[in-house]
């Protein structure tokens, strides 16, 4: 699985400065900033290994994140400790200090959506399932619709519209402050962000919910558990959710996992600092090991959160843990 | 008028009767966009504690239908059912679903055709089995591990302690239908439906199961349904036979005069559809012509008239006239036109030599 | 490249090995299955690698006559349809040989087995699930008329709705889809298809299990009417003790990919040599309530074994009332106990000789050099 993360790493690695169409030359030149000598272009070409074959460059990249790496800047050198991932060819920060720092956000933003759209999703969903064909259901079904359909940027800026600006209950866009300074206001600040994130995996999740449970209501062992005289909601939340259940965890571990690289439409709508943002950023002013860095984490977490997936399906399912 | 209902009347009254379980005049139609499937339409019968009765049936007899209905299992939300279905002086069709989910489990129990789909893929047996017992018995988690312990032990499951804790993928086919019985009669029920449970078993593990349901019933002395389409399973395990066609009894008798004195053409053709390993190998099965009728559109008069050899010994009847289930002997009822005489003629003459 | 042989010699080649098919008659053995055996691999771990083996088939034999009717009867996972999925070449056998028509078939090429697949058919158990749902009757009995490239005389059409009236069909039902058609009906779609090419050997699998007790006995005698007509061999794949008497010439008895005992029908029911065979009919129930009580019982523990793990020796040891040490040490060979009446079982019933006796004495009679004293000691050894 690492083996699969560095290799995505390296496609990118090799192809996006080449797309962007730059010469190394112009890379290093964006990289010592406003009116560049030959001379400097030079020294930082060397500093950064650019004009080194791209498997090179891509080892040298590897072994930073092992074991670190020096950087020679005239007389000066700055150890970067493992892991390292670089300095931003722009701030100069170093990039991984700068992805922690940018990661909190993105973290409340996505942990905070996935729980509002688990529940919202799933309650709804069954209860679409048990009222199968009734006009609750047919409304689910068509807000779940719009929900699948309607773009971020439309739901986060009519919700914006509607409970920020027009009736002033949360705070306008770019107003997100860290939970470790004021819990109050972070959690102010994310509730827009959350919900509209929120509805649009909501009302997917709702659609898979209420198939998955016509599916398994269906099933002989649903019948047997009424046959032993359970109470309906037994029925339904013991043995016919849990059977449901499994198919929405995969689906779930790709999603979360896509949205710790940064969920990008939803903080750029609402001007929250995450990965996504970051992400957007870098990638606008060519800033390769930033992007590198946005990658290395969006592909790491997937492939972390579908392994811990797959130990779930084994709790879950006893059938999985013979295979 | 004398003012005298005769017994067979009893039905619609509304009183309750002194059968353990009485079912009068059930019917349980769904209505579909293809129009209304009468699955079962007018069934009546009785059954005490300690008796076995058998259902007998092709696919569409409603012999499945109706066992899910006294369970009240059926899809209720597009299901119109009426008449009465009496459990032990209480009335089921009538009665709340809360009332009716009591009971199911506790009082009445049900084993399925299918025991590996029929159990939770994702819980121990002996969880299902502890839940089972939990719902209607409050005692503890360990009190109910060591009755469902117990109960693996009485279907003759080895090593019941350790297998308690086994998943049901982990048992083998005849194993897992143990597995159900013990759930099903985890709470001593009086009434056991058997839906086909032998159905999907290899024929070794089925004369097992056949043992082990006659032995439980024995000690427990429950009344048990048994359903099937397998003559020679109610020949071995039923007192009583009821013969399905169409969503409505044809036959019903004890299982002597069923086997040997059938009076009824559909259970002719049963007879002489099955090849016997007790008889010397005739040269040709002697099937009933055609297929089972579907349940929309039900034949007009005797349903069983498309397929049946002497309908035109009836001068028309079978065709315009439904026939009722009359008692044709004591406890002997058959739905047919044909005069008894000359059924009876038919069966010695034509039938059973055939046999 | 094979392209680049010129056609003379790709016949020659492929031809050489196998022998011409010779033409079979009334009573000859039209197929004959020798050692056959089917080992499904048991892969775990990253490498795939083997670790364990099913023993699905594990060497049978047995032959066919010409017009006759060989019924295969055992519990689920003894085999018998892996077997015959073997013999109609759909699985690739471990081991063994297969020859029909005289023709060794068993590494035969997909593209040689073609013009076979004429004279050899199968019907399936589910009507419901092998035929296409999307066409019509008529494209679905036609079709191997197309696969073949055969021209029928009065074109396919006509062919098609002769076949639908041999097996009880209605001709003008050319145009309708399977699924407006009942079980019974649909079973008898499966069977025309079948019988389109007029083939010479056909393998029933379940043929009827999965059809309505009144159903089943319309498509038995159906079998037989056209066996009759068309002068076809039968192999009828079964769990149905009962219709495989009714239906079958000679049975063979399977369990655990090991043919147990083979027989004549009525040898075979009347008086069955091993107990594993006397145990299944004991266990059939009879619908008639007088017998109840009266026959004698024989009640099997537990279930059958897991075909990957099976017993060593006799592998119906673990469930036997007869089984002794022996049976747990020396694998019975199937041998003839008494004329065309074959048993593996170190104590058989119904018979005065047991299996090893008669291997000792079979030993004795054709070797003159290896066969001295007729011991246990040549028991064991002609056992292995």
């Amino acid at each position: 699985m690492l083996l699969l993360v560095s290799l995505v790493t390296f496609g990118i690695f090799f192809w996006l400065p080449k797309l962007a169409g730059q010469t190394t030359d112009q890379i290093a030149a964006g990289y010592v900033g406003k009116a560049p000598t030959q001379q400097a272009i030079e020294d930082t070409k060397e500093r950064l290994g650019l004009d080194d074959p791209v498997v090179v460059q891509y080892a040298d990249y590897l072994k930073a994140i092992i074991v670190g790496k020096d950087f020679k800047a005239g007389p000066v050198t700055d150890h970067c400790p493992a892991p390292c991932l670089g300095y931003s060819y722009r701030s100069s920060q170093p990039v991984l200090e700068t992805l922690l720092d940018r990661a909190p956000a993105t973290l409340s933003l996505a942990v905070g959506a996935a729980v509002i759209w688990l529940v919202g999703g799933i309650t709804v969903g069954v209860i679409s399932a048990l009222r199968r064909g009734t006009l609750w259901d047919r409304m689910a079904m068509i807000v779940a619709l719009s929900g699948v359909s309607l773009p971020i940027y439309f739901t986060g800026l009519v919700s914006l519209a509607l409970f920020s600006y027009s009736i002033p209950i949360f705070p306008g866009g770019g107003s997100y402050t860290s939970i470790t300074e004021n819990p109050v206001q972070w959690f102010q600040a994310l509730v827009l962000p959350w919900v509209t994130l929120a509805f649009l995996y909501a009302a997917m999740y709702a659609r898979l919910t209420r198939a998955g449970m016509l599916e398994t209501m269906n099933e002989d062992y649903i019948r047997t558990a009424r046959a032993k005289g359970l109470p309906e909601k037994t029925v339904v939340t013991k043995h016919a959710l849990r059977a449901s259940l499994t198919p929405i965890m995969t689906v779930f571990g790709l999603d979360l996992g896509l949205l710790l690289g940064g969920a990008v439409l939803t903080e750029s709508t609402f001007g929250i600092p995450g990965l996504g943002r970051l992400a957007i950023d870098s990638i606008r002013s060519g800033d390769l090991p930033m992007v590198l860095g946005v990658t290395l984490i969006t592909s790491t977490s997937i492939v972390v959160i579908n392994l811990i997936v797959d130990l779930l399906y084994a709790i879950v399912d006893p059938r999985v843990r013979l295979a | 008028m004398t003012g005298t209902a005769p017994a067979a009347d009893t039905a619609g009254t509304g009183e309750a009767p002194t059968a353990f379980l009485e079912v009068r005049d059930l019917k349980i139609h769904f209505p579909t966009d293809d129009g209304l499937v009468k699955s079962v339409d007018g069934l009546s019968f009785q059954l005490e504690r300690g008796r076995t009765l058998g259902i007998v049936g092709e696919s569409g007899s409603g012999k499945s239908v109706t066992s899910l209905g006294i369970l009240g299992l059926h899809n209720k939300r597009n299901a119109n059912v009426s008449g009465e279905i009496w459990l032990d002086g209480k009335e089921l069709v009538g009665a709340s679903q809360s009332e009716v989910r009591r009971l199911r489990g506790r009082d009445m129990a049900m084993i399925f055709q299918d025991p590996l789909s029929s159990m939770h893929p994702f819980y121990t047996v002996g969880q299902q089995i502890i839940e089972a017992y939990r719902v209607h018995n409050d005692v503890s988690k360990q009190v109910a591990r060591k009755h469902a312990i117990d109960m693996l032990g009485k279907v003759g499951i080895p090593r019941p302690d350790q297998r308690v804790d086994d998943y049901p993928h982990q048992f083998s086919g005849g194993m897992r239908q143990r597995a159900m019985i013990a759930m099903a009669l985890s709470c001593d029920p009086e009434l056991l439906i058997a839906d086909e449970p032998t159905t999907a078993l290899d024929v070794t593990v089925q004369a097992q199961i056949l043992d082990l349901i006659r032995d439980l019933q024995q000690e427990f002395n429950s009344a048990v349904i048994m359903i099937t389409h397998d003559l020679g399973v109610v020949a071995e395990l039923a007192d009583d036979i009821l013969v399905m066609y169409a969503g409505r009894a044809v036959e019903q008798a004890s299982v002597d005069a069923t086997f040997h004195r059938p009076l009824h053409p559909y259970t002719w053709g049963l007879l002489g559809s099955m090849p016997r390993l007790d008889r010397d190998r005739s040269e040709r099965l002697l099937p009933i012509t055609g297929s089972p009728p579907s349940l929309i559109n039900v034949p007009s008069g005797c349903a069983f008239h498309p397929r049946c050899p002497y309908r035109d010994l009836n001068e028309g009847k079978s065709e315009t006239k439904r026939p009722e289930l009359v008692e044709v002997e004591p406890g002997h009822k058959a739905a047919c036109h044909l005069p008894l005489g000359r059924r009876r003629e038919i069966w010695t003459d034509e039938i059973r030599p055939k046999l | 490249m094979s392209t680049s042989k010129t056609p003379a010699e790709k016949v020659s080649v492929d031809k050489a090995p196998a022998g011409e098919p010779r033409p079979i008659r009334e009573g000859e053995n039209l197929l004959e299955v020798e050692n056959l055996g089917k080992h499904f691999p048991v892969t775990a771990g990253l490498l795939r690698r083997q670790v364990a083996a099913v023993k699905a088939v594990d060497g049978v034999s047995f032959s066919v006559r010409k017009g006759e009717t060989l019924g295969l009867v055992g519990e689920s996972g003894c085999g018998k349809s892996t077997t015959g999925r073997m013999i109609m070449r759909l699985l690739d056998p471990s081991f063994g040989k297969i020859t029909f028509e005289g023709q060794d078939i068993t590494k035969m090429s997909q593209r040689r087995l073609r013009p076979l697949r004429r004279d050899l058919q199968m019907i399936f158990q589910d009507p419901y699930s092998s035929l296409n749902p999307r066409k019509t009757v008529g494209a679905i009995v036609g079709a191997p008329f197309r696969l073949q490239n055969l021209e029928a005389e009065q074109g396919v059409k006509k062919a098609v709705q002769e076949i639908l009236e041999l097996v009880g069909l209605n001709p003008e039902h050319y145009n309708r889809y399977p699924h407006e058609f009942s079980g019974g009906q649909r079973q008898r779609i499966g069977i025309a298809r079948t019988l389109a090419l007029k083939p010479k050997l056909i393998i029933a699998d379940e043929p009827v299990s999965a059809l309505d007790v009144s159903v089943q006995a319309q498509v038995v005698n159906l079998l037989e009417d056209l066996q009759d007509e068309l002068d076809l061999t039968y192999v009828v794949i079964a769990h149905d003790l009962s219709v495989v008497r009714h239906i079958s010439d000679r049975v063979a008895v399977m369990y655990l990919g090991k043919i147990v005992e083979l027989a004549d029908r009525t040898d075979l029911y009347e008086r069955p040599m091993h107990p594993y065979t006397n145990a299944l009919l004991s266990a059939v129930p009879i619908p008639d309530p007088a017998q109840r009580g009266e026959r004698k019982r024989i009640r099997l523990q537990g279930d059958v074994p897991s075909p990957l793990d099976p017993p060593p020796a006799c592998r119906f040891h673990t469930r036997c009332w007869k089984a002794q040490d022996i049976c747990k040490q020396v694998e019975p060979p199937l041998v003839e106990l008494s004329p065309g009446h074959q048993a593996a079982c170190h104590f058989p019933e119904n018979t005065t000789v047991s299996a090893t006796d008669a291997v000792a004495k079979a030993a004795v009679a054709p070797g003159a050099a290896a066969a001295g004293d007729a011991g246990s000691a040549s028991a064991a050894d002609s056992a292995e």
